[in-house]
């Protein structure tokens, strides 16, 4: 267990951020964290979310409710592009004969 | 190396406050930002251009020096030279770069004119990830029949990686840790590859299933028949059973490419028939369709 998980000490030591971020981000339910005796573990595949999520608040000072606004409209630009991208796909089949 | 126009980037005047400045760089950092623009190669562009110019015009020392020796910047490094002689001591570390980019990216005009001892004194102590860097690899469907190495080289380093049986055109892996090195002993970024697949064949792709459509004889259509078509992995005989109407469809099943990172399994080839309708009939042939004409067929 230990090797996939992360302290959020650590990270936020590593990170220059405070705790209480990773906590909002959590109750926001952006990213998911593991309680294991007292210890707040982060899981690694979900470092490259939670480093997006730094990364914005603290380039762009966006504060946690526009992080969570950010992360919903990027879903769904994500799926409005692989709906693209599949009726392209399906239109070329049309177009050739 | 050209002339670099900070003032230009972030859209202001030469005389803007740190106010217009910070302003200025925070609308263009929320438009151009790459985790809100991803696989934006432009937008990337435009953040390190913009980052860059307010790590310049931000700090009142370098703006003095960009808007004293800007377009003469050849002249810059005697400037520091003169001024590092008057200093009795360095407060800078002096970094070293092995390459000619800087772990953030900067542009070779910012390298020259303001070196190691330029980079943010504030946030020197403190560690960063590397750079994420994309790249593209550009294949033939027929090579994504079977898993394969290849080597790539990416900011003169060359790196072999397996590209899986199967990928997908506009599909992406992550290879980790071959980004951008890491600034303070932070970590390395990751390397993005992004497959351009070109269909070199005659068969439409659909995730892993094929599509062909093929003409036959009427003749073939009506009484049935034997084809031999060629798929990617040879040839196969197909029986045509009789009576087979226009825009018929048959499966083959598993002729299709393999699936991504599924060993084994293979999708379907689906065959379209399209029935050619005969042209150019000889007298004997128009009288033999008389003759089904008066069978009421």
């Amino acid at each position: 267990m230990e090797r996939h998980y992360i302290h959020i000490a650590d990270f936020c030591k590593n990170h220059y951020i405070e705790e209480s971020f990773i906590y909002e981000l959590f109750e926001y339910e952006l990213i998911s964290l593991k309680i294991d005796n007292e210890q707040k573990l982060i899981h690694e595949e979900e470092l490259p979310r939670l480093e997006k999520m730094v990364r914005l608040h603290r380039d762009l000072q966006i504060n946690v409710e526009g992080l969570d606004a950010i992360h919903h409209l990027l879903q769904k630009n994500i799926s409005l592009q692989a709906e693209i991208n599949l009726l392209r796909k399906q239109l070329e089949r049309y177009k050739k004969p | 190396m050209e002339f670099i126009d900070y003032y230009k980037v972030l859209g202001i005047q030469k005389k803007a406050t740190d106010a217009d400045i910070k302003k200025a760089y925070r609308k263009l950092a929320r438009k151009y930002h790459p985790d809100l623009n991803p696989n934006n190669k432009e937008a990337e562009r435009k953040f390190k251009q913009i980052n860059e110019a307010n790590e310049v015009l931000s700090d009142p020392e370098k703006r003095k020096k960009y808007d004293q020796y800007g377009k003469d910047w050849q002249h810059a490094e005697e400037f520091e030279k003169q001024k590092k002689a008057q200093r009795s001591q360095s407060g800078f570390g002096g970094y070293t770069y092995s390459g000619g980019q800087s772990a953030d990216g900067f542009s070779d005009f910012f390298e020259s004119m303001f070196g190691g001892d330029g980079f943010r004194s504030s946030r020197r102590q403190r560690q960063f990830r590397g750079q994420d860097y994309q790249a593209e690899l550009h294949l033939n469907l027929t090579d994504t029949l079977s898993t394969h190495k290849q080597t790539l080289t990416v900011n003169q380093k060359n790196i072999r990686i397996t590209i899986p049986a199967g990928v997908e055109d506009g599909q992406t892996i992550k290879i980790v840790g071959h980004g951008g090195p890491g600034f303070n002993n932070g970590p390395a970024g990751d390397l993005y590859i992004t497959f351009q697949v070109k269909n070199n064949t005659s068969f439409h792709r659909d995730g892993a299933n094929l599509h062909k459509t093929i003409e036959i004889p009427l003749t073939t259509a009506v009484l049935g028949g034997e084809l031999t078509i060629n798929t990617l992995n040879g040839k196969v005989k197909l029986k045509v059973k009789p009576e087979t109407a226009n825009g018929a469809k048959v499966k083959l099943k598993g002729k299709g490419l393999p699936k991504y990172k599924k060993e084994g399994e293979f999708g379907d080839l689906f065959i379209t028939y399209q029935v050619k309708m005969p042209s150019k009939l000889t007298e004997a042939q128009k009288r033999l369709f008389q003759k089904l004409a008066e069978t009421n067929l």
